[in-house]
């Protein structure tokens, strides 16, 4: 093994459940070097990191194959703790902080300063005293290296800016002796810009004293601005790894999306149709969604009658906001008009009785009453909203149950179901079955515009198909106007019109679906000057 | 005008804080004026029933901080002691050696229960306090198996002031009266201070080897606690201080006297010492207001209403010396490393784990702490009582401790020392005052009676309520994340990351 390396992790094969999610991948550090991980949501990078931390979900899925070697020697990390004592730290994507702490009880959190006293001598340092004085001198110091001059050692860390609290993780890690590699995980994504700014200058100062930095993040500007040499994976699989001085963001954005041969949906299903500029089914005007960590921050777009028109973009962007905000969960502020009609999201349900359907991306959350049956699943809404399936016997109303199981077994047949009858409980179904239940609710409100929110997301490629094929299927012959909110961009371009790239919240480009790769990649990264040249 | 809105928003977010307490303040308040009761009565009960009930409201804290919540689980370390009690005297110990024998049983089986019940509230954790009051109720079956069917049944004994005359099981009340009764609150002045010296020097002693072996250094703190001990042990022996410390009683007045004096020089040792280290002046602006605070109270005192009670009442000495180590130890443990690490705990079980703190094992430590403590407070509660209702006696007092402690503006997740006593006086106050208030606003004691019951019960309702109340609010800063709360969304999760 070549010793030039800090870290080698050589040929790493990770299964899930009999599911590869990582494919002989080498990921090799040099000392003191910003080296960025980068690849779409779901390239395996968690995962890698995770085998790095010797994470216990890893092993309790049955351990990895491959070898990880630190400054050319073989090493087995087997925990978090071993990660830790082989001075490996990492700045987590959501802080490991204690808002009522102190910024220095924050630091020493776990690793705190004790002094030794006569019970302590017989009971063991669980009886230390706390010495405070020496620990906030450690913080001030680990802070000052890293230039945050202007954080108290002795304050609340509840309260603090976001990018702050940031800080001070990066000082706890610094605080620890021996630290030679520090993993950031998606650190800019919480940040505004001055303060990602600031966060790449540090990483610089810590890469000068000679800790490695493994820095995993979407935005290929920063990896152009501050990482010396990058590895990109795709799909778990590695791609290459790449100087940064000798690469472009074209081919980096390239790389990380990758040629995609698989056509997930046939031609000759998707046929020909005339859609018109001028028949509207869905227009977004100045929108805004509060869902936390999904923030739409104004968002003007327009959705044509009887298209199939897809949002993507990467996670945390705001994509997931846009349907959720349309079906009321969260507040919206702007207006959205479905056929001429703004609607008024504030009454909760206002979205479904003006023919609008949504299969949420929250399958097992929000989608499903995952202990009834498949019948109550499917007429669920049509009986809540359209007063359907149900028998009115003088002021009550009742289940009218044949209706409901004919509906219900015709559903089965049409989406092909695979289940013991009507009535098994929903939570038993496998994933894409339970998608196909969620889809056949939506239909039953025999919608005019269908929103579906990842609607592969945890279902096996067969299963995947034929759900993109179905909904194919309902655009073509019912004349549906779908929307499709997706990580996946294969399966949006696969069946698509029209793509809106989301990023922060706005729609950052409409793209078709035979533009480029290269341009795709850039879109999602948010970079603009590059996707017009 | 700044400085105005600044000031009222201070009062105003004070008020808001304390808002359990000082409402209870002012009902105690009402219903003292309504019941008519002389001060000397309701005083003199006020400090009994402190003396009683504080060391196991204190026992709770530890919990709380180490994120277990309200224990309801101390009915436990009370059965410990309750067993231990019923040990003692059916073997017939008696006086203080009684006390400590009891201790001495009760100390293992509270920790061993405290053990068990830590590793139950680990398998279910975010439910404690649920758990811990139906296993109450369990224990509490398992006691009354004990005491009504195995003893007498499975194991022989035969003593007809304690067994039910068929021979099988404990009878209902167990009169402690020559045995155990008053055994902690009898003890002179004299023999505390006597003991306290040669703890002390014992003390010294192993430090002194430690020291010699290398392995601890003596410092100034340890030589100073020496020489006061010994300074006091000597004073012991004048003839007119040995009379006034050969009682078990302290007068209020005295106690209160000895109290103020204690902070004031204390106080003025932090003058000296501020002086010496030359800080700025502003440093010495808070000692000595509170000088100017403590002569004023020791003024109270020479009003003739104040005096006459505080002359009234008298104080049993070595119970309240024992509460004022319980909140002492409480203080000091959380200093250690052990309690940093439940404070840790306490506010975030995942960042412990990640930060290599075993939360387990400090969990189930503050459960055996808790147990233990409260196993003692329950002793302490006996002896003071003097009657042993061997099925009552435990039963509630999970519920009063933590009614009071809530009522002292504790919370699920923040509890104190002094929450703890503001509490206990508050809620016993409440206590004493209600039945004779009921009665002359009714013309009914009962509706007294019926008045406590519900308050208590209802301050922790209203405490739990208000508890998950700011939860819930604090999940959803903006608001927005009820929906996503009620439909089982962790807003934090807004997608699988990469």
């Amino acid at each position: 093994m070549d010793n030039q390396y800090l870290l080698s992790m050589s040929n790493i094969t990770k299964e899930y459940y009999g599911n590869r999610v990582l494919k002989n991948v080498n990921l090799n550090v040099k000392p003191g070097e910003i080296h960025a991980l980068v690849g779409e949501n779901g390239a395996g990078k968690s995962t890698l990191m995770n085998i790095l931390f010797g994470m216990p979900v890893i092993f309790s899925t049955g351990g990895f194959e491959g070898q990880i070697y630190l400054g050319g020697e073989p090493t087995t990390i087997d925990s978090p703790h071993t990660a830790m004592d082989r001075g490996i730290g990492m700045v987590h994507q959501e802080f490991m902080l204690i808002p009522e702490f102190t910024v220095t009880e924050n630091i020493k959190l776990g690793r705190e300063i004790g002094e030794h006293n006569a019970l302590s001598k017989i009971f063991g340092p669980l009886l230390d005293k706390m010495n405070w004085k020496q620990m906030s001198s450690d913080a001030r110091k680990a802070l000052d290296s890293i230039g945050m001059m202007n954080i108290e050692e002795y304050a609340k860390v509840a309260g603090m800016p976001i990018g702050y609290k940031q800080f001070v993780e990066i000082a706890r890690e610094i605080d620890k002796t021996g630290i030679k590699l520090l993993v950031f995980d998606e650190p800019t994504a919480v940040l505004t810009e001055s303060e990602a700014d600031r966060l790449l200058e540090i990483m610089r100062i810590i890469a000068n004293k000679g800790i490695a930095i493994i820095f995993i993040t979407h935005r290929l500007t920063e990896v152009m601005a501050v990482a010396d040499s990058m590895t990109i994976l795709r799909d778990g699989e590695f791609v290459a790894r790449k100087e940064v001085g000798e690469t472009s963001l074209a081919e980096m954005a390239e790389l990380m999306i990758g040629r995609q041969v698989e056509k997930l949906v046939d031609d000759d299903l998707l046929g020909e149709r005339k859609l018109f500029d001028d028949r509207i089914a869905l227009e977004f005007k100045d929108y805004y969604v509060d869902m936390p960590g999904e923030r739409v921050r104004g968002m003007d777009v327009k959705i044509r009658t009887g298209e199939i028109f897809g949002f993507g973009g990467l996670a945390g962007q705001g994509k997931i906001g846009i349907a959720n905000g349309i079906m009321g969960l969260y507040d919206t502020e702007g207006e959205v008009i479905a056929f001429g009609k703004t609607l008024d999201l504030s009454k909760l349900g206002e979205a479904l009785r003006n023919g609008l359907a949504f299969v949420s991306e929250d399958r097992r959350g929000v989608g499903l009453l995952l202990g009834e049956s498949i019948e109550r699943n499917i007429i669920f809404s049509a009986m809540q909203i359209n007063d359907q399936f149900l028998r009115r016997i003088g002021p009550m109303k009742i289940l009218d149950k044949a209706n409901a199981d004919k509906h219900a077994k015709n559903m089965i047949r049409l989406l092909d179901i695979r289940c013991t009858g009507p009535s098994q409980v929903v939570g038993s179904l496998s994933g894409g079955n339970q998608q196909k239940v969620c889809l056949a609710r939506a239909l039953t409100m025999v919608p005019k515009i269908l929103i579906v929110s990842e609607p592969t997301r945890g279902i096996d490629i067969g299963a995947k198909k034929l759900v993109l094929e179905y909904l194919t299927k309902i655009n073509r012959e019912l004349g549906t106007t779908i929307v499709m909110i997706s990580s996946e961009l294969v399966e949006l371009r696969s069946l698509c019109d029209r793509i809106a790239i989301v990023s922060e919240g706005k729609v950052f480009a409409i793209m078709k679906p035979d533009d480029p790769d290269a341009a795709y990649g850039l879109a999602m990264a948010g970079v603009r000057e590059e996707v017009a040249s | 005008m700044k400085q105005k809105t600044n000031v009222l928003n201070k009062l105003g977010s004070f008020l808001f804080d304390n808002k359990v307490m000082i409402a209870f303040a002012i009902i105690c308040l009402a219903a003292i004026v309504l019941s008519g009761s002389p001060m000397t009565f309701i005083v003199d009960g006020v400090f009994t029933r402190i003396t009683r009930n504080t060391f196991t409201v204190l026992a709770l804290i530890i919990p709380v901080v180490a994120g277990l919540g309200l224990n309801f689980g101390i009915v436990i370390g009370a059965i410990a002691a309750q067993i231990a009690v019923f040990t003692v005297v059916y073997f017939g110990f008696e006086g203080f050696s009684g006390i400590l024998l009891t201790v001495l049983i009760a100390t293992p089986l509270a920790v061993l229960f405290g053990y068990l019940v830590g590793k139950l509230f680990n398998r279910m954790k975010g439910a404690e306090m649920i758990a811990g009051l139906i296993l109450g109720y369990f224990a509490d079956g398992l006691y009354q198996l004990l005491f009504l069917v195995v003893i007498g049944g499975i194991i022989p004994v035969n003593n007809p002031t304690l067994i039910i005359s068929g021979g099988v099981g404990v009878k209902n009340t167990i009169d402690l009266t020559g045995n155990l009764k008053y055994a902690i609150d009898s003890v002179r002045m004299v023999d505390i201070v006597t003991v306290f010296f040669y703890a002390v020097l014992a003390i010294t002693v192993i430090k002194g080897i430690l020291h010699l072996a290398k392995k601890y250094k003596l410092n100034r703190g340890d030589l100073t606690l020496f020489v006061v001990s010994a300074l006091i042990f000597g004073i012991s022996y004048i003839p007119a201080v040995e009379r006034f410390l050969s009682t078990d009683r302290l007068v209020l007045l005295d106690a209160f006297t000895a109290v103020l004096i204690v902070l004031a020089i204390f106080q003025i040792f932090k003058i000296i010492k501020s002086i010496g280290d030359k800080e700025p002046a502003s440093a010495l602006k808070k000692p000595i207001l509170l000088l100017v605070f403590y002569g004023a109270l020791f003024g109270l005192t020479f009003i003739p209403a104040i005096e006459e009670v505080m002359l009234f009442v008298k104080l049993p000495v070595l119970p309240f010396l024992l509460i004022a180590g319980l909140a002492w130890f409480n203080q000091k443990i959380l200093s250690t490393r052990l309690g940093q690490n439940m404070r840790t705990v306490g506010q975030s079980l995942s960042v412990a784990s990640a930060s290599g703190i075993n939360a387990d094992q400090t969990r189930v430590l503050a459960m055996i702490i808790s147990t233990v403590l409260a196993s003692w407070g329950q002793i302490i509660f006996l002896q003071n009582i003097g009657t042993f209702s061997t099925y009552g006696a435990h039963t509630q007092i999970a519920q009063f401790a933590i009614a009071a402690l809530l009522v002292g503006g504790a919370s699920v997740q923040k509890a104190t020392n002094k929450q703890a006593i503001i509490g206990v006086i508050l809620f016993h106050t409440l206590f004493i005052v209600a039945p004779q208030a009921g009665k002359e606003l009714f013309n009914n004691a009962q509706i007294g009676e019926y008045f406590r019951v519900f308050v208590s019960y209802g301050v922790i309702a209203l405490s739990l309520a208000m508890h998950a109340w700011k939860k819930f609010r604090k999940d959803s800063p903006d608001g927005t994340g009820e929906i996503a709360a009620l439909s089982g969304v962790t807003a934090k999760e807004p997608a699988d990351g990469g």
